[in-house]
């Protein structure tokens, strides 16, 4: 340690170029995400594409409380589906225009996770998943048993897309695709500082070491229940998204499976990465979509590949690539 | 008590912990002279780390009444008595295995902040705290592993950063868990000698097998066994005390040098 001593003076500036060379990858990354965007509808059908994002957003939404506030939540569904179910239902029956429907639905995911959140943090660790479980599957039950709000089995069917700002008719796919990839651009950016904040900072290391960060004066459990309402009302906002884009508001989307889905997404694609999730969503998504005629057999396809990834490379498609560049991603 | 009661920083009485049926910690009384390095010494299992528990609100006590600065903390949450002042270390080594090594400090430095709830702004206003970050990163002979997250460090190397870590709040009392366990002596030395350097303006309490360093460093020492103070005062005094040395042998305590 002490022959190490003199090399203590150039250490500062290595940290800094290190942080520096990471923020230019993760600033070059983003921008071929954006390209991506650009391209896509060009190359790919739009509704398949926004379906990729509204479950990409709904999964980094996931991974910011479970990747960086270190909270497992088995019942995400609830935040996702109720905001589906309030966007579909404003914008059907109240005629509010998209971008209002998708407000409304996303700020009650964000009330919802605040009630269950603020529930859910006096338990620790397998208790607390059990909590966010528990309480989804009253939010399900509510969901079937009010049928004139949720339309029940069928759903609310048959959403107007309405216009923009009462301006732009979005019944254009292409038109539509411009909106939806607007807001996932601006999630994942949202996302990217929330982690990269003084905030974000406190919840890494409550992540890390929940003792320690309380001894040194942290409020944990207020960190937690901020982390957690920022995460249900981002999963709000792609859940409220997805009931404009199919123009439909389901059971499906407040389902436990729903839940299940997103943690799948997450560690598919790399728990804790920036980038993970979205490639864990887009995975997924193409798996559901390419293997649609296999019927049943679509969850056995994907349980064989939960199984696979968690066997061979536990930290996910992004985790791997980002362990071989050596840099956080 | 005969010493003025403005000299004390910290004080408990009665002080009582039962897990169960079994009483970890006995009827305590501690008083910490204000300023001073204090020990806590004893064989395993005597009841120290649950005595630190306690001071610093991680266990609720059974019993008994702890006083800090004049003020009941008895029913205090741990979070408060951080912000109090009393910081404490733990002797499980507790960083942030994640974060390197300078922001393992830089988190602590960020509480003068206050709270942190300031979602929407770039971490890049904590770099100001940087500079100081790297200051208690070299204080405590980490320099160069200031980028290493930290749960590449050592297992001394990690205490070494709990060390820098619990500095960087500045607090007016520290609660020291082992600090040196685990660590080479040079490395021993060199924080022997921090926390002598730190001690200068502020009150320690702290366990420690090595009593050497014991020795050297505390103004005073209270010997715990079974949960209860077996014996208090400087070193020449307890280290004389037939009971403190049948208590060490009794427990076959290969610690005494
Ligand atoms: N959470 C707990 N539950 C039950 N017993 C405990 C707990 N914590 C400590 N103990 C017991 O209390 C006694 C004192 O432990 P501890 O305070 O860790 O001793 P020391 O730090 O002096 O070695 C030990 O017998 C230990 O087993
Ligand atoms: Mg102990």
């Amino acid at each position: 340690m002490t022959e190490l001593a003199s090399t203590e003076a150039p250490a500062a500036s290595v940290v800094a170029e290190t942080d520096d060379s990471t923020a230019r990858l993760h600033r070059t990354l983003f921008i071929a995400i954006a390209a991506l965007l650009v391209v896509a509808p060009f190359v790919a059908y739009p509704v398949f594409v926004m379906k990729v994002l509204c479950f990409a957003l709904f999964a980094l939404a996931f991974n910011l409380l479970l990747g960086y506030g270190g909270l497992l939540s088995f019942g995400h569904a609830a935040y996702f589906g109720m905001a589906s179910y309030v966007s579909a239902y404003t914008a059907k029956h109240w005629g509010l225009t998209p971008e209002l429907a998708i407000l409304a639905g996303t700020a009650i995911a964000g009330l919802l996770g605040a009630l269950f959140g603020s529930l859910a943090i006096r338990r620790q660790g397998i208790y607390f998943a059990m909590i966010t479980l528990a309480l989804a599957q009253m939010v399900f039950f509510f969901s079937l048993q009010t049928p004139r709000f949720t339309g029940g089995e069928d759903g609310i069917q048959a959403v107007p897309r309405g216009k923009l700002f009462g301006l732009v008719s979005l019944a254009d796919d292409r038109a539509l695709y411009w909106l939806v990839a607007a807001i996932f651009m601006g999630g994942l950016l949202l996302i990217y500082r929330i982690i990269h904040s003084p905030f974000g900072e406190v919840c890494k290391a409550i992540r890390d070491n929940e003792p320690r960060a309380i001894s040194l004066g942290y409020r944990a459990n207020q960190y937690k229940l901020a982390v957690f309402v920022l995460s249900a009302t981002l999963a709000g906002l792609a859940g409220a998204t997805k009931a404009i884009v199919f123009q439909l508001a389901s059971l499906t989307d407040v389902h436990w499976s729903m839940s299940g889905e997103v943690v799948l997404m997450t560690l598919v694609g790399g728990l804790g990465t920036v980038f993970g999730p979205i490639a864990g969503a887009l995975v997924i998504v193409a798996m559901q979509n390419y293997l649609a005629t296999l019927g049943a057999w679509v969850t056995v396809v994907q349980g064989v590949i939960f199984v696979l990834c968690v066997l061979l490379f536990r930290e996910g498609i992004v985790g791997v690539i980002a362990k071989a560049i050596k840099k956080p991603l | 008590m005969s010493i003025a009661a403005e000299d004390i920083i910290l004080s408990t009485s009665g002080l009582t912990k039962e897990f169960g049926g079994f009483t970890a910690v006995n009827g305590v009384d501690l008083n910490v002279r204000r300023g001073s390095i204090h020990a806590l010494i004893g064989p395993n299992g005597a009841g120290k780390t649950t005595c630190f528990n306690l001071l610093t609100k991680f266990l609720p006590p059974t019993k008994g009444l702890i006083v800090y600065n004049g003020r009941d903390i008895t029913r205090e949450k741990p979070a408060e008595i951080a912000r109090l002042g009393l910081v404490r270390s733990f002797q499980i080594s507790a960083v942030f295995p994640q974060l390197s090594v300078l922001k393992n400090v830089r988190i602590a430095l960020q509480r003068k902040r206050g709270d942190s709830f300031d979602f929407w702004r770039s971490e890049e206003v904590l770099s100001g705290l940087d500079g100081e970050a790297m200051r208690l990163v070299e204080a405590v002979g980490l320099g160069s592993f200031a980028k290493l997250p930290a749960v590449e460090l050592s297992y001394g190397r990690k205490r070494a950063l709990e060390i820098a870590t619990t500095l960087a709040l500045d607090p007016e009392m520290m609660l020291l868990d082992e600090p040196m366990a685990g660590m080479g002596r040079e490395d021993v030395e060199r924080i022997e000698a921090l926390i002598r350097k730190v001690s200068e303006n502020r009150t320690i309490l702290m366990v420690e097998h090595n009593l050497s360093v014991v020795a050297s460093l505390s103004d005073r020492i209270t010997v715990l066994a079974r949960g209860q103070i077996l014996a208090e005062g400087d070193y020449a005094t307890v280290s004389k005390d037939p009971r403190v040395i049948e208590a060490y042998i009794g427990s076959g305590g290969g610690h005494a040098h």
